[in-house]
């Protein structure tokens, strides 16, 4: 084969591949849009599916993500900015640092499933929380935390050396000078941190099912936070999962279409962010 | 000196009018403190939690073993859970899992592979910007999507494809398309974000130079790409490949509709079960001597993991040095 052959057989197969990734988004939005959005309607957002009503709805499942959201950021955010802040301000570099670095690689590599297979035991047993909301999220915490600690280090390395000696010279205690001057200056960076992790939560299945479990009621009116946190709840991708396996193939197809928009929202947010960071600079 | 300093303070502070002063300097010097070992116990929370779940996976995972002997789980092939006369060998699941990442890898790196050329060699920048945030969102597809979809597009079209390839055939067991061959092509696209982001950046790494030089002794670009450029990448790119390892050794939700749920001989048109969803799928309801195997189950899962991440490990490090 000539020379000129090869090159044109070379060129034909990296442009199949590469439109091979665009054909199969486009199909897949398409497909899932078009059996999605028809199941969609108003009922679908605020009631609870319900055989004696007649309605099918996701709203319990939309409070469950908010909640295990809400509560996994809290758990995870300030442990994760806190690794860095240490990792990347405090501590001398050797062994340590080396070992925590191999700790949250680690950490970012180990599948969902044994993430839930662990919060399973340990929080819902050990620490008898059973299946529950924060079973759940204190599962999740764990999951993001090298998310949140990975982008706030790289954010944190990315403040010029001049801010801290500025602050410093000036008389700053070293937390002072990270509490006004570092973390403000790292702040997008932060946030793309968060928002990957916001990301990673609401598509979380694996993690979920034998820790959070597959409750789908919304909360009884008058009953508190705590209660509300010590129950079982199936987020969407959950409910999405038991829709599939009972064969309930519209819902199933209605909670695609909506996790499927989010995905998209954040992607689309993430950009924007992104952008903001390199103008800013 | 800053202790000094504050020793100073200290002995001046017997006299009344600067009390307040020191008062101040050891408040602000307690923050400090408080302040350098919060952030400590933060940061060796990764490596409690990394310690927690070892040791959990092994508590749990490994006492049967030695109640059922070895040969009775990893080396046995009969998974009998709920028989009367139960058995528990998990030989086939380890095998499906196996099979699957190694058919998974070596159909999708070599798609990924060429993508990351396209973005980080050749492709114009308007069709980058086309391909790149296509890339980025099927990233962010959530995996039970995947499973639907190769649940309601896939088996159907892969049970026609089992028609036709098992025509007239008396000994085959028809799956309706649920086998391991939909189950390997869910992976496939479950691993292309990886592979093809982690090598665009090991491609875009290598100095222009060599491309230069390459090019300026008379070789075509195509021959540079795969002659100078990738071999220059390789670290990089089997970084790449083994990412894409663990991610499709430890997905569990895209397959486990997809892939049938029998635990067979992993051939491409049998029913299998994968490590992973076989803990998916009897979790729910195992009891007994029966949910401490899927623990085991967990626990060669975990160990495939950490394999592959000690060898990351010591990829990135012979990169450094």
């Amino acid at each position: 084969m000539s020379r000129k052959m090869k090159d044109a057989v070379a060129y034909t197969a990296i442009y199949f591949a590469a439109s091979y990734s665009v054909l199969l988004l486009v199909g897949i939005l398409v497909y899932v849009f078009s059996k999605g959005f028809p199941v969609l309607s108003l009922p679908f957002f605020t009631t609870v599916s319900s055989v004696v009503k007649g309605t099918v709805g996701i709203a319990g499942n939309i409070i469950n993500t908010v909640y295990i959201v809400t509560l996994t950021l809290v758990a995870a955010v300030p442990a994760g900015v806190g690794a860095a802040i240490w990792l990347n301000e405090y501590a001398p570099p050797g062994r340590w640092v080396k070992l925590i670095e191999f700790a949250t690689e680690t950490l970012a590599g180990i599948p969902s499933i044994v993430f839930g297979l662990f919060g399973m035991v340990f929080f819902g047993t050990t620490l008898g929380f059973g299946y529950s909301i924060l079973t759940g999220a204190l599962t999740l915490s764990l999951m993001i935390l090298p998310l949140i600690t990975r982008n706030t280090q790289a954010a944190l390395r990315a403040v010029p050396d001049s801010y801290r000696n500025g602050a410093l010279g000036m008389g700053a205690t070293r937390w002072h000078m990270i509490r006004t001057v570092l973390l403000p200056s790292a702040m997008p960076g932060i946030a793309t941190g968060i928002l990957l992790a916001v990301g990673r939560i609401v598509g979380e299945s694996a993690a979920l099912l034998f820790t959070a479990g597959s409750g789908y009621l919304l909360p009884e009116s008058g009953s508190d936070f705590f209660h509300k946190v010590m129950e079982s709840g199936g987020t969407l991708t959950i409910q999405m999962y038991l829709s599939m396996a009972r064969a309930e193939y519209d819902v199933a197809f209605g909670i695609a279409a909506v996790l499927l928009s989010m995905v998209l929202a954040f992607n689309f947010l993430l950009k924007v962010l992104i952008r903001g960071r390199f103008i800013k600079e | 000196m800053d202790i000094s300093f504050q020793q100073a303070a200290y002995s001046r502070s017997q006299g009344r009018r600067s009390l307040s002063l020191t008062e101040k300097r050891n408040r602000t010097q307690r923050i400090e403190t408080m302040a350098e070992s919060i952030f400590t116990l933060c940061a060796f929370l990764a490596v409690f939690a990394v310690g927690a779940i070892t040791l959990y996976m092994v508590a749990n995972g490994v006492p049967v073993i030695y109640r059922l002997g070895v040969r009775e789980i990893l080396f046995s092939s009969a998974w009998k859970p709920v028989a009367a006369d139960p058995s528990y060998g998990i030989l086939y699941v380890i095998l499906t899992s196996v099979t699957g990442t190694v058919l998974a890898v070596a159909l999708g790196v070599p798609v990924a592979l060429l993508t990351a050329v396209f973005l980080a060699e050749i492709a114009p920048r308007p069709l980058a910007a086309l391909v790149r945030p296509a890339v980025e969102l099927l990233a962010g597809i959530p995996s039970v999507v995947y499973g639907l979809l190769g649940m309601l597009v896939l088996n159907p079209l892969m049970y026609r494809l089992e028609q036709v390839v098992f025509h007239g055939s008396r000994t085959h067991q028809f799956t309706g398309g649920a086998n391991l061959l939909s189950a390997v092509l869910v992976l496939v696209v479950m691993i292309l974000p990886t592979v093809i982001s982690v090598s665009e950046t090991a491609l875009r790494a290598v100095p222009d130079q060599l491309r230069v030089s390459s090019m300026a002794l008379g070789a075509s670009r195509i021959q540079t790409i795969f002659q100078v450029v990738l071999p220059a990448a390789r670290p990089g790119i089997t970084t790449a490949v083994v990412l894409g390892v663990g991610r499709a050794v430890g997905e569990a939700m895209a397959i486990n509709l997809v892939s049938g749920g029998s635990v067979n001989v992993p051939l491409p048109f049998s029913s299998v079960r994968f490590l992973t969803t076989a803990i998916v799928s009897e979790m729910g309801y195992a009891e007994g001597v029966h949910r401490q195997v899927l623990f085991t189950i967990g626990l060669v899962l975990f160990g495939f993991i950490m394999l592959v991440n000690i060898l990351l490990h010591k990829i990135m490090r012979g990169e450094d040095g």
